[in-house]
């Protein structure tokens, strides 16, 4: 390839990965909706609530393992206490979304900052490993609670009221509603990256000693971008109870973790869209591959070889113009 | 990526063509647990439903019948995401199956809603027996704490005077362990919760063998009862300490134990060695198709599509209303003798203890060793506002 | 004897299990600093592999002999195949990838060999027991796992620390582009450790059949405490590795036969049994944490930095 071609695809790049792209996705997935109603297959929005979800999830995480090279293997954990707050509150009849928002924030918030705090003093496949161990401590603890159904879990018998009204229970307006937080979520991340907060946590993952050299703490920069991935987290957890309609310790087990680590390993490092993408495309490859055969593993375990051996830089590697040039 | 969509598309297309299925045909979606270690018991009943349906020629109550069958994964969410598939892609008529408690719980608000008649091969959790029960529910095994309040009897019954009882930490393990106390009155020495998963139990063999119980109660599904049972011998207190144990000791762990499960006992309300005509023909006919022999599990899958197989003939057809008036009078021959509905329905079967022996052609199951309850039902139907 | 000494036997022997599947782990993440989950998974293939092999042979040590062999080819297949190609790349491509090659042999396991758990008898000669206290007896076998725990962690010090190739495998770990240089074929270098850590993790998957189930997916959850022990032991380090085994399998023994009575003169009896049994089941995560957060590269760091 000519220098000048490389030139140019440098120039396209960065406002397709910023701009393009991201509309595209989202606009797919405004788009579904009207789609699914002319196919009669409203499965479909049911199937893509829960994508969406685990989107939200990923991009979460691909804040911190993307552009702070925090690998976090709890993070499952944070789905979970979202998902735990809307239940506990729900059978304690609070059912409003502007208590158990608030709340849901406030709790993984905590949890984010107490742990980070701890986990963050560690490097690499310690801080993997410390990371899981709070995430078995919170999924423990959640199966010993026996008053909320232990590890039976607990049926919600409803939805998250918006002002006492069950706007929520409507499937459509609820997928608008989990889109939304997907987009805000995915606008707040982006934003933050791009920001001088968001510099100063790619930088530390480069040289930690260059920035203490000019004066700057990396730690802190590392910890508050941990607590807000863990306060994004938790509101996925919030909207995955409302959308089973049910919550259970089975949401933080530490395969749920590896899970969300592979959505975005998948997409591709380094990118948000790559995140929603790697979300997308495993649990659609999972539900696709698991009514073909019973032993849909046979296949999806070889691909995810194959992915990671061909397909450097995950799905985002195979979009043109997706790839990340550093 | 796109040609993610396009499978994705297809498979939509395809259960829209599913749709317009002609009305004499019948469509059950089956749920089972397929994958992980507790694979074996969905395993079972799956199969056991399977040669009910091929024993009715295909045809359950003459109607072609197709089932769909989906792996939860033991994953509640993911079970609540491929039953809503089932409900509005597959347009099934029947769910069934459910091997655990909460998977059933995670499924069952949805599956009520909707309408759709529900039949349980397994899982009985408390709240679906009692106050949550519903006309759309049916179940051909158990409410959860019954076949723990038979050994429980049976403790009473032998005199075992002061027991220790073992569960994992879980649900389950809980309502067990409360089940058991249901009908024991001796001395509770000690209740030991183990976690879950747990591989080595020496140090809980240790503790029972320092207190030296009359018996030890246990509950300890799949891979954790095989760990149990093997260390239990292998210290020497299978012939010190009776071992009384609730899906423990059965044909999905027995290939695993063999000869150090013989002889311990187990509360069940099936057994290989029952004597009835239906089940003489069952146990029979699932050797021959599948070249293992039949757990309770089998039985409870069985015995659920020669229900549904019954009570379409007596219904005519699949009315919905028609057909659960019929499944509530249980036209059919159940495999383990005695069997008919609760108001809540959960049956009201006999209960056996059971224990583990080697038959003369070298195969493991289970025989009965006496009967405890007759025509019993659950604690929790007196709740159920049916 | 008494129940605190009977237990705290127990605990040893629990750690001894945990040192033999994490030894091979260790070593391989430690020399080539190569994340293989799919160590549990060849632990797993160690198990199946002996419980065919005594189909086969009807005998305990053919079985034995022909599951390491076994091992030994599956896992340098799997070298080949996979993991040579991933020794240059990120941790998380490690991860990734490996986490492919479990769902594959646990998936390729059950349509073998069925999803009911299967069982290896114990061999006639160590089936014996000792009683150790009034109505307990100790299993020969177990006295047979803890000896064959000492004498491969006695094997593995000797090999690392008294012959060329442990001189090699050190060197490499340190600085592996040096020794490559020098003229040493690193990646035969590498073939060679991988190989001796399969055929490691396929003995632990041997000497845990006749005790424990022989289930798909049985590896899964060792591998976790695998990682556990390394990880407080120090990355790398064999020491740390047996050291942290112990430590993990007394606490977890231990707090077991403790928590619950600790709980119930603190909460009253029905919070007790919600409170005591969660805890036992967290403490090793406790511990693990508690000693990261005081040093952060585990007990005894192999490598500086």
């Amino acid at each position: 390839m000519t220098a000048v071609a490389s030139d140019k695809q440098a120039v396209a790049t960065p406002i397709f990965r910023a701009r393009v792209l991201p509309a595209i996705i989202l606009a797919a997935f405004a788009l579904l909706p009207p789609l699914a109603m002319a196919l009669d297959d409203s499965f479909l929005v049911f199937f893509a609530i829960r994508v969406m979800i685990f989107a939200i999830a990923a991009v979460s995480l691909a804040l911190i393992l993307g552009f702070g090279a925090m690998v976090s293997f709890g993070h499952a954990a944070y789905i979970g206490l979202g998902a735990y707050c809307v239940g506990i509150l729900a059978e304690n009849g609070i059912w409003e979304f502007y208590i158990s928002l608030p709340v849901t924030l406030l709790v993984c918030g905590l949890f984010a900052a107490v742990t980070g705090a701890i986990s963050l003093k560690t490097r690499g496949v310690y801080f993997i490993m410390i990371t899981l161990a709070f995430g078995q401590m919170a999924f423990f603890t959640a199966t010993s609670l026996s008053a909320y159904g232990g590890d039976d879990g607990l049926t919600i018998w409803g939805r998250t009221e918006v002002f006492g009204s069950s706007v929520l229970s409507d499937r459509t307006t609820f997928y608008y509603v989990v889109l939304a937080f997907l987009a805000g979520a995915w606008w707040l991340c982006a934003t933050l990256v791009n920001s001088r907060f968001g510099r100063v946590l790619q930088g530390a993952r480069q040289s930690e000693m260059r920035l203490q050299a000019i004066g700057i703490e990396p730690y802190t920069y590392r910890l508050v971008a941990f607590v807000i991935a863990g306060m994004l987290a938790g509101i996925s957890g919030a909207l995955l109870a409302n959308a089973a309609e049910f919550v259970s310790p089975a949401y933080m087990t530490w395969h749920r973790s590896g899970d969300l680590i592979f959505m975005v390993v998948l997409g591709g490092l380094g990118s948000f869209a790559g995140a929603v993408l790697g979300a997308t495309g495993y649990l659609v490859l999972e539900e696709v591959l698991s009514h073909v055969t019973e032993h849909w593993r046979l296949i999806f375990g070889p691909f995810l070889i194959l992915v990671v051996l061909f397909a450097r830089g995950g799905l985002m590697g195979l979009i043109p113009g997706g790839k990340r040039h550093e | 990526m796109k040609k993610l969509l396009t499978a994705a598309v297809t498979a939509a297309a395809l259960g829209l063509s599913g749709m317009s299925a002609q009305a004499e045909s019948l469509k059950i979606g089956f749920l089972a647990t397929l994958s992980g270690p507790p694979a074996a018991l969905g395993e079972h009943m799956r199969d056991g439903f399977l040669l009910g349906v091929k024993e009715a020629g295909g045809k359950l109550g003459g109607l072609d019948t197709e089932v769909v069958i989906v792996d939860d994964e033991l994953k509640p969410d993911v079970a609540r995401t491929k039953v809503q598939g089932l409900l509005e892609r597959d347009n099934v008529d029947i769910l069934a199956g459910v091997v655990f408690s909460n998977v059933m719980m995670a499924i069952y608000k949805p599956v009520i809603e909707s309408e759709t008649i529900l039949i349980s091969g397994n899982a009985g959790p408390s709240p679906i027996a009692g106050k949550a029960c519903s006309p759309y529910f049916f179940s051909t095994s158990w409410q959860n704490d019954q076949n723990h309040e038979v050994m429980g009897e049976y403790a009473k019954e032998q005199g075992y005077g002061r027991v220790i009882l073992m569960a994992p930490n879980y649900q389950a393990g809980k309502d067990s362990i409360a089940g058991f106390k249901r009908h024991y009155d001796g001395e509770v020495v000690d209740e030991i919760y183990t976690k879950l998963g747990q591989l080595d139990f020496s140090a809980e063999i240790a503790r029972i063998a320092d207190a030296k119980p009359d018996a030890i109660f246990t509950f300890m599904p799949g891979g954790m009862g095989v760990n149990l049972v093997k260390q239990y011998a292998q210290a020497g207190l299978k012939d010190t300490i009776p071992f009384l144990s609730a899906f423990t000791v059965d044909e999905t762990t027995l290939p695993a134990t063999q000869d150090q499960a013989v002889g311990l006992k187990s509360g069940s309300q099936w057994a290989s060695t029952l004597d009835n005509a239906a089940n003489k023909h069952f146990v029979e006919a699932f050797e021959k198709e599948y070249g293992y022999a039949p757990s309770l599990y089998a039985s409870q899958g069985y015995d659920a599509a020669r229900l549904i197989d019954g009570a379409l003939k007596k219904a005519g057809g699949k009315d919905k209303e028609a057909l659960m008036a019929a499944l509530a009078e249980a036209p059919f021959d159940s495999v383990r003798g005695d069997f008919k509905f609760n108001t809540n329905h959960f049956p009201i079967q006999d209960f056996y203890v059971v224990e583990g022996a080697k038959r003369d052609d070298g195969k493991y199951v289970v025989n009965v060793v006496e009967k405890v309850f007759d025509d019993q039902g659950d604690a929790y139907a007196a709740d159920c506002p049916m | 004897m008494t129940l605190l000494a009977v237990q705290t036997l127990n605990g040893l022997q629990l750690g001894i299990l945990l040192f033999l599947i994490a030894a091979g782990l260790t070593l391989v993440f430690g020399v080539m600093d190569f994340i293989n989950l799919a160590h549990g998974v060849q632990y797993m293939l160690g198990a199946y592999l002996a419980v065919a092999g005594y189909g086969l042979t009807g005998s305990f040590w053919l079985a034995m002999l022909l599951a390491l062999a076994g091992s030994l080819i599956i896992g340098l297949i799997l070298e080949m195949l996979v993991f040579r190609h991933l020794y240059d790349r990120s941790h998380l491509d490690q991860v990734l990838a490996t986490f492919g090659v479990i769902l594959f042999l646990n998936e390729g396991v059950k349509v073998i060999w069925g999803s009911s758990p299967l069982t290896l008898p114990v061999p006639e000669i160590l089936s014996g027991s000792i009683p150790i206290s009034d109505g307990l007896l100790y299993p020969v076998f177990r006295i047979a796992l803890i000896v064959s725990g000492l004498a491969v962690a006695a094997l593995l010090y000797v090999l690392v620390s008294w012959t060329r190739v442990g001189m090699l495998v050190r060197a490499g770990a340190t600085n592996a582009q040096m020794v490559s240089a020098l003229g040493v074929n690193i990646r035969r270098l590498f073939m060679f450790v991988f190989g001796f850590g399969a055929m490691l993790a396929g003995f632990a998957g041997i000497m845990a059949a006749p005790i424990l189930a022989v289930e798909p997916g049985m590896g899964d959850n060792l591998l976790i405490l695998a990682f556990v022990v390394i990880v407080i032991g120090g990355i790398g380090s064999i020491r740390g590795a047996f050291m942290a085994a112990l430590i993990v399998g007394l606490v977890d023994t231990i707090g077991r036969s403790l928590a619950t009575d600790i709980a119930r003169l603190l909460f009253p009896p029905a919070a007790a049994n919600d409170v005591g049994p969660a805890v036992a089941s967290m403490l090793i995560y406790i511990l693990m944490a508690a000693v990261l957060f005081f040093r952060p590269s585990g007990l005894f760091p192999a490598r500086a930095g």
